[in-house]
């Protein structure tokens, strides 16, 4: 038989057919859904004179636009509540159990869906959310899709997806004190650019991610579209089977035998082809910060933003444009830079092991006054472990005070805004202009940089304080 | 639910000559609030073609009555992050059936052609001709045709083939809807289910 890669197992046991020069006709295990892509195709599907194809495979939860505080009270915001009372109408509807603001399970998509055990190895996974990715550190196929194709799953439990290529990224050795997964994720997207993995799905192999833990594999994963890749994924191991065993919706009893039996075979086999493959050390990275207006565009915290010299046309005008919204000036020093809002959470670090070690670092120490600091669990479960393992006590010491769950400041759909020309270090995922609030200047970097620009005032290396 | 059929068009071009737009400068976050596929395109780029007092910023492109058509020619990698369709839509509701880039953002792409709106993807080098063509006559005409796959620049007679999956193209000529495919597959998903 062929060698194959993981992605090509899972993604070839999931085709119902095969539609000639054309997509394959992909079945979908789980489908997320949240407040903001999924009105228009629920009403799409309305006026075809249907219903959800398979509720019970369908987990929903309001994330994206709702407030980070003083959730028991009616949303403010007018358009926002009516986005989360239709997400509400729809489910009950059609049959959906929702995971709404008042329930024990409520967060954000892509942190309730592994912390409850619903994220499995093998399945394939969809949401209208392109940060779908993240389940992928399951050994899961899992991908963001558009609201047409939300429609699909809604109708048929299916969707006619193109089969991407494949690329591996293998990270060897040991990692540097204080540097984590984000770390890797802005440094491999520095190396391969916004676009370089564009129309490939990646695979993440080598020690260095096999030591990383399953928030750590998550934060990898999430961030894997950010160079352009339809989703990144990681063979499961002990970890993994670790992390699901035990969890709300984790196959039980001989279930789980079963289940773990099959998890075990769930690898690229060792001649497997790949379109693409590069090779890092993990020596050669350090805590990471971006400069820039994409994610492409980080550097080691002790680096110097580049100068474009060697840039023409486009490149140049770009990369031109990107600096003048930053007001950073090229071949100058990063650290030292002045910040004015700190913001830990989202999706890519809202997970309890991001909080313990954004806690450990500012245990002792004062947040700096000039600082605005915004520290958002990214589920409920998250903020009750927050609370049962006394971080909450250590932050607020350190003159940090904790909000309640939600997407907030990663993209400001709510009241989480970053003021005009402001600078925010920011665990989130994206830097484009305006993410955090028009005019906001975003600086993406782990929990522990953010820890230490929180502290400090300033973009900062941890290891230094 | 059909989409609307594509199969030729002849227009001038707007450009945006910036690579890597993303998502977010397409339709800011805060304009994704709406429960109905309605009034996108009025927030198309938003925050580049408005002034903080909402006023229109005479600078961008779409401001600028020497530039109008219904083909938009942007920057390499366009539609970059964010996987929300809003971007289409907007893209779409704004007048515009053709995008042009010489690369496309995977979830963009295939956002645009459920929704009837064609990317032609072309090399650099062909790019550059269009923005160069337009600065000198932004009532240049460009023909993009679906059927041969071919984006010709009637100004100077240069012509570029594109590349579009068979089954999408089929789709597009004919207004056929993916959703209604799917829908006639009932008895063999039921099948996969089972097995």
């Amino acid at each position: 038989m062929e060698p194959k890669t993981l992605f090509d197992k899972i993604w070839d046991a999931h085709i119902v057919k095969q539609v000639k020069d054309g997509p394959d006709v992909l079945y979908i295990d789980r489908h997320f859904i949240h407040e903001v892509t999924s009105p228009v195709a629920f009403l799409g599907l309305k006026n075809r004179g249907m219903k959800v194809y398979s509720p019970k495979n369908t987990i929903a939860t309001p994330d994206h636009n709702v407030p980070t505080i003083n959730q028991h009270l009616p949303i403010k915001e007018e358009l926002s509540r009516v986005q989360v009372d239709a997400l509400k109408a729809n489910c009950a509807a059609n049959g959906i159990e929702l995971y709404g603001l008042d329930h024990k399970y409520h967060g954000i998509v892509h942190i309730i869906g592994p912390e409850l055990g619903i994220t499995q190895p093998g399945m394939t996974i969809v949401c209208g959310d392109s940060h779908t990715s993240t389940h992928g550190a399951f050994g899961s196929i899992a991908f963001g899709i558009g609201t047409s194709e939300v429609e699909m799953v809604f109708a048929s439990q299916c969707i006619l997806q193109p089969k991407p290529k494949k690329m591996r990224i293998n990270v060897e050795g040991v990692l540097q004190k204080d540097v984590t997964a984000k770390d890797i994720a802005l440094y491999f997207i520095s190396q391969i650019s916004t676009s370089g993995g564009t129309g490939h799905f990646i695979e993440f192999a080598g020690s260095a991610i096999r030591s990383l833990s399953m928030e750590g594999r998550m934060t990898l994963c999430n961030m894997s579209i950010e160079c352009g890749a339809r989703g990144g994924m990681i063979a499961p191991d002990e970890t993994t089977f670790e992390y699901i065993h035990g969890r709300e919706f984790a196959p039980k009893g001989a279930d789980w035998d079963q289940k773990l039996a099959a998890w075990k075979q769930l690898k690229s086999d060792d001649n497997a082809v790949f379109d693409a493959e590069y090779n890092f050390k993990a020596s050669d990275i350090e805590p990471m910060i971006t400069y820039g207006t994409n994610p492409g565009m980080g550097i080691g915290v002790n680096g110097t933003i580049p100068t474009g010299q060697g840039l023409t046309g486009s490149d140049l005008i770009t990369f031109t444009k990107s600096l003048e919204y930053m007001g950073l000036n090229p071949g100058d020093k990063i650290k030292g830079k002045k910040i004015d809002y700190v913001f830990i959470g989202s999706c890519t670090n809202g997970r309890i092991e991001d909080f313990r070690l954004f806690a450990n670092f500012v245990k002792g120490k004062q947040k700096a006054e000039s600082v605005t600091a915004w520290i958002v669990p990214g589920s409920k479960k998250v903020e009750q472990q927050i609370r049962e393992e006394g971080i909450v006590e250590i932050l607020e010491a350190a003159g940090f005070a904790l909000r309640q769950p939600g997407c907030s400041a990663c993209l400001a759909m709510n009241d989480d805004k970053v003021p005009e020309g402001k600078y925010a270090v920011s665990t989130s995922n994206r830097n484009f202009e305006g993410r955090q609030g028009p005019g906001a200047r975003t600086m993406l970097a782990s929990p522990l940089m953010v820890a230490a620009a929180a502290i400090t005032g300033v973009v900062s290396d941890p290891r230094d304080i | 639910m059909a989409i609307e059929k594509f199969q030729k068009l002849v227009s001038s071009v707007v450009p945006l000559p910036i690579e890597n737009v993303d998502t977010d400068q397409i339709i800011p976050a805060r304009f994704l609030k709406a429960v109905e596929r309605k009034g996108f395109g009025d927030n198309l780029f938003r925050d580049w073609r408005y002034k903080k007092d909402g006023s229109p910023n005479p600078d961008f492109v779409m401001n600028n009555a020497r530039f109008s058509g219904k083909i938009l020619v942007a920057g390499k990698n366009f539609g970059s992050g964010s996987s929300r369709e809003h971007a289409a839509w907007a893209v779409y509701d704004a007048g515009f059936r053709v995008v042009v880039s010489s690369f496309f953002a995977d979830i963009f792409k295939s956002n645009v052609l459920n929704n009837g709106l064609l990317p032609v993807q072309v090399s650099d080098q062909f790019l550059a001709e269009i923005f160069a063509t337009v600065e000198a006559d932004p009532k240049a005409q460009f023909e993009v045709d679906l059927i041969g796959q071919t984006i010709v620049n009637l100004k100077t007679n240069s012509t570029e083939n594109f590349e579009i999956n068979a089954y999408k193209k089929e789709c597009l000529l004919n207004g056929y809807d993916d959703i209604d495919y799917l829908i006639s597959l009932k008895a063999e998903i039921a099948a996969f289910k089972k097995a």
